[in-house]
C-alpha cells in the first residue's frame, strides 16, 4: 500500500513537472533571462508547489506521525554555511547550462533525448564525485528524526 | 513574455505540490529529487526502496506525458552534449554540497519555512540567473 502511493506521489510529480514546463529547457533558460526576453512562468510553477504547502504541511506535521510510516524524517539544520551557499550556487550554475534540475532531468529520461540522458548519468558521476571528496561532505548528513509539533 | 504559460505552470505546480504532501502525509519524507535519486546510485540500507519506488513513479509519469503530449520535452536551447555534461556534474555536486535542489530547497525547505533553504534557492537562482545572462547576452545564445 505504501508503495503504492509513494509510486502515485512520483507520477504526479512527473506530470506536474511536464505540464508546468519544467521539462522544456527553454522554459528554465526563459525564467532564468531576466534581463531579456523574461518569460515568468516558472515563478507560478514554484509558487503553486510551495505556497498551499506552507499551510498543508503544518497540518501533517500536527499528527504525531505519518499515516503509513512510523515518523517523520526532516532536516532540522539551521545552519547558514559556505556548503550552502557555494553547493546552491554550483548547482544553479548547471541548471542555467543545461536548463534541467534534477527531477525535469529525470523525467525527461522518458522522452530518450540524448541531452537529458547527458544530464542525469552526469549528475550521477557528479554525486560520486562529491562522496569520494569526502572531507568536504556536510558535517552532520545524517537527516534528523522528529516525532511532529507539539500539540 | 511571448511564451507566457501562467495557467499550466500553476496546474503543474500545483500537481507538484500535491505529490510533496501526499509523501509527507503518508511516508513522512519530503520530496527531494537529489537526494532521493542520491539515495538510489548510492544505496543505504532502508533507504533505498521506497527512493526507487519513486524515481520509478517519475519515470512513468514522464513517459505518460510523452505519449500524449510530446512538445513538452522539446529541447530547443543550443547546448552542446560536452556543456550538458558539465552542467550535470555541477548539479550533482552542487546539490550533495548544498543538500539539496529546487523541490527538497525550492518547494520544500521552502513551505517550511526554512531560512536555509531560502539562502540555496537565492543563491541556485542567481548563479542561475547570472549564468544565462553570460551566454544569452555575452555569447549569442549558444554554448
Amino acid at each position: 500500500m505504501k508503495q503504492l502511493i509513494v509510486f502515485i506521489a512520483g507520477v504526479l510529480f512527473a506530470v506536474g513537472l511536464a505540464i508546468s514546463g519544467m521539462t522544456q529547457p527553454s522554459k528554465v533558460v526563459g525564467f532564468l533571462d531576466f534581463f531579456g526576453n523574461w518569460d515568468p512562468s516558472l515563478a507560478f510553477v514554484m509558487g503553486a508547489a510551495m505556497l498551499p504547502n506552507i499551510v498543508l504541511f503544518r497540518f501533517i506535521m500536527r499528527r504525531g506521525q505519518p499515516l503509513l510510516a512510523p515518523k517523520f524524517h526532516l532536516s532540522k539544520r539551521k545552519e547558514i554555511d559556505w556548503r550552502i551557499i557555494v553547493g546552491g550556487g554550483l548547482f544553479g550554475v548547471g541548471w542555467g547550462l543545461a536548463g534541467y534540475c534534477p527531477g525535469p532531468g529525470i523525467t525527461s529520461l522518458a522522452s530518450a533525448q540524448a541531452p537529458a540522458i547527458v544530464f542525469v548519468a552526469s549528475m550521477a558521476a557528479g554525486m560520486w564525485l562529491f562522496s569520494l571528496m569526502g572531507k568536504f561532505a556536510p558535517s552532520t548528513e545524517k537527516e534528523v528524526v522528529f516525532h511532529g509539533l507539539k500539540k | 513574455m511571448e511564451n507566457f504559460t501562467p495557467f499550466a505552470s500553476a496546474i503543474g505546480g500545483l500537481l507538484i505540490g500535491l505529490s510533496a504532501a501526499i509523501l509527507l502525509l503518508f511516508h513522512g519524507r519530503i520530496a527531494g529529487i537529489s537526494g532521493i535519486f542520491a539515495g538510489v546510485i548510492e544505496p543505504r540500507a532502508g533507504e533505498f526502496g521506497w527512493r526507487a519506488t519513486f524515481l520509478g513513479g517519475l519515470l512513468v509519469g514522464g513517459a505518460l506525458m510523452f505519449a500524449l503530449t510530446p512538445e513538452l520535452y522539446a529541447v530547443t536551447i543550443e547546448r552542446s552534449l560536452a556543456v550538458v555534461a558539465v552542467a550535470g556534474v555541477l548539479v550533482g555536486v552542487g546539490t550533495r554540497l548544498g543538500s539539496g535542489c529546487t523541490s527538497g530547497h525550492g518547494v520544500c525547505g521552502m513551505a517550511r519555512l526554512s531560512t536555509r533553504s531560502l539562502m540555496a534557492t537565492i543563491s541556485f537562482m542567481a548563479t542561475g540567473a547570472l549564468t544565462v545572462f553570460i551566454i544569452n547576452h555575452l555569447l549569442g545564445g549558444s554554448l
